[in-house]
């Protein structure tokens, strides 16, 4: 089984939602990958308007249309616009065919404005999934580090929540959110550098690190080959590749009914 | 194959999982490499240049039917010149490997036209490193921004009996530059850090599919990487072989060609 995390509709070719979900699908395809959870729309939006939201959901509905047997989605949302994100879930989760979130970099996730958001897709079962990086360049105004996710996974120790890129500085990410074990990461989005899922599963577990590439922006092929090529058991490589993210995501595919 | 981006010694920074130089040779073998032409992690910080190229000859003799050294030179030291010729005469490298971002000095500096020249009556290949590591995840202390690649088409171009190959280039390089750097005969690229699904094609189809040359970074990356993207990429068994060996045999063809040939 190899489930992708982490992709998005930004970043290939393709006039529609459609066109564009056909051509990532072509890739996945390639590398053997058998289900892709995409989120967000085109252009990319760091810092979304409530209408935003709605027309990059849209876009990401309209793509998983005729994808459903290949591709999971979850929905763009913003702690800026916390009302419009509680109607976005309403609209797209509980009684759409989305099936959890993504936080992006319009504000920390440490802010409680978060708070609301979390609580309404984890009453869903949805998946959380909030971006994180920390740059030794600077970060955008509102892009969380890893520890802002430790700081939000604290404030909710019983929900389950995704470290996106792994603090992008995996080194840093994997210790900022060792302590909380509802926080499992995921890998994509940053350079293939070698060590980084032995050093994941020495200090996480391999059951708190799940396979994402962050295509199209990120090759699927450098990404697959951080998990490939690590010194790991087959048992973890399994979990990795989509064990994970299959048992995070059963309770809402249970509850949408979804074998 | 032919992989012309390994590295021997260790990253300043981090043990890598295949940072002996046994256990990388191991790897790029039961991967089908052939041959690797290999850079030293010394070279990068170390003051005494000329003594990581004696090891880094060393290393690569006991494992001479795989590892190709291509030494260290670093412009900011005195008598790099020196370790020019040592790198031929004395070891018999078929390349040279500047990290100039490291070493602090700019393409268009008069050292490196001059260091052209030299590699040129060596009959060197020149690797030019653009970037080691993505500036966001560096030491804080040891931040060192890619290569600028400004005025790298003039400078080359006024150098054409040297073959030039950017290593690590991926998201250095932008399309008005690869159209500029496609025009010359002697630039060469791999793909190391090439990114985006089907990157490879991309690169090949707005580069020069003929100048397209595997790089694996191992182990700094890990010797899937490159070779999943050549999967990703729809790629025939023609344009496979160019990449993987064709074009780096023709590159060392041409930079060992004597002036006039």
């Amino acid at each position: 089984m190899l489930w992708d995390l982490h992709c998005h509709l930004s970043g290939i070719d393709g006039d529609t939602p459609d066109l564009r979900m056909a051509n990532l699908i072509r890739f996945a395809d390639r590398m053997g990958i058998e289900r892709v959870v995409v989120f967000m729309g085109y252009p990319f939006a760091t810092d979304p308007t409530a209408e935003e939201l709605r027309v990059q959901n849209d876009q990401v509905l309209q793509a998983l249309s005729h994808w459903h047997d290949r591709a999971f989605g979850f929905a763009y949302v913003s702690p800026k616009h916390v009302d419009a994100s509680l109607a976005e879930i309403d609209r797209c989760i509980r009684n759409g065919p989305l099936v959890g979130i993504k936080l992006w970099v319009a504000g920390h996730c440490s802010d409680t404005a978060v708070d609301a958001i979390v609580q309404r897709c984890a009453e869903l079962q949805g998946v959380i999934f909030q971006h994180t990086w920390n740059k030794a360049n600077g970060n955008l105004p509102g892009e969380s580090t890893a520890e802002d996710m430790a700081v939000l996974a604290a404030r909710h120790p019983a929900t389950p929540l995704i470290c996106g890129h792994t603090g992008g500085d995996w080194e840093l990410g994997i210790r900022a959110i060792r302590a909380h074990l509802n926080v499992s990461i995921d890998l994509g989005g940053s350079d293939p550098t070698a060590g980084i899922v032995e050093m994941a599963v020495r200090e996480l577990g391999a059951e708190r690190i799940i396979f994402g590439s962050d295509a199209p922006g990120r090759s699927f092929a450098s990404q697959l080959a951080k998990v490939n090529s690590a010194d790991i058991s087959s048992e973890s490589r399994s979990l990795i590749l989509g064990g994970n993210l299959k048992r995070l995501l059963l309770p809402i595919l249970r509850a949408k009914g979804i074998a | 194959m032919i992989d012309t981006n390994v590295y021997l010694s260790h990253w300043p920074f981090r043990r890598l999982p295949l940072d002996e130089t046994d256990a990388l040779v191991a790897k790029l073998r039961a991967a089908g490499i052939a041959q690797a032409w290999a850079g030293s992690f010394d070279g990068l910080l170390h003051k005494d240049v000329t003594a990581v190229n004696a090891r880094l000859a060393d290393e690569c003799a006991r494992h001479a039917d795989l590892l190709l050294p291509f030494g260290a030179i670093n412009l900011a030291l005195p008598d790099w010149q020196g370790d020019v010729r040592r790198c031929r005469e004395s070891h018999g490298m078929h390349g040279i490997r500047l990290h100039p971002n490291y070493h602090g000095y700019r393409l268009d500096d008069p050292r490196f036209g001059e260091l052209l020249t030299l590699a040129g009556q060596h009959r060197l290949i020149v690797q030019v490193v653009v970037r080691m590591e993505d500036d966001r995840t560096q030491h804080p202390l040891v931040r060192v921004p890619g290569v600028d690649l400004t005025n790298l088409a003039n400078v080359l171009a006024a150098q054409p009996q040297v073959q030039v190959q950017l290593l690590n280039s991926g998201r250095d390089v932008t399309p008005t530059l690869l159209r500029e750097l496609a025009e010359l005969p002697n630039v060469w690229l791999d793909f190391a850090m090439t990114e985006g699904v089907g990157g490879v094609a991309q690169l090949a189809g707005d580069f020069h599919m003929d100048r397209v040359l595997l790089g694996t970074y191992a182990p700094f990356f890990p010797v899937e990487s490159s070779l999943l993207k050549l999967d990703e990429s729809e790629l025939g068994h023609t344009l496979r072989d160019r990449f993987t060996r064709k074009n780096a045999e023709q590159l060392t063809r041409l930079a060992g060609k004597k002036p006039g040939q």
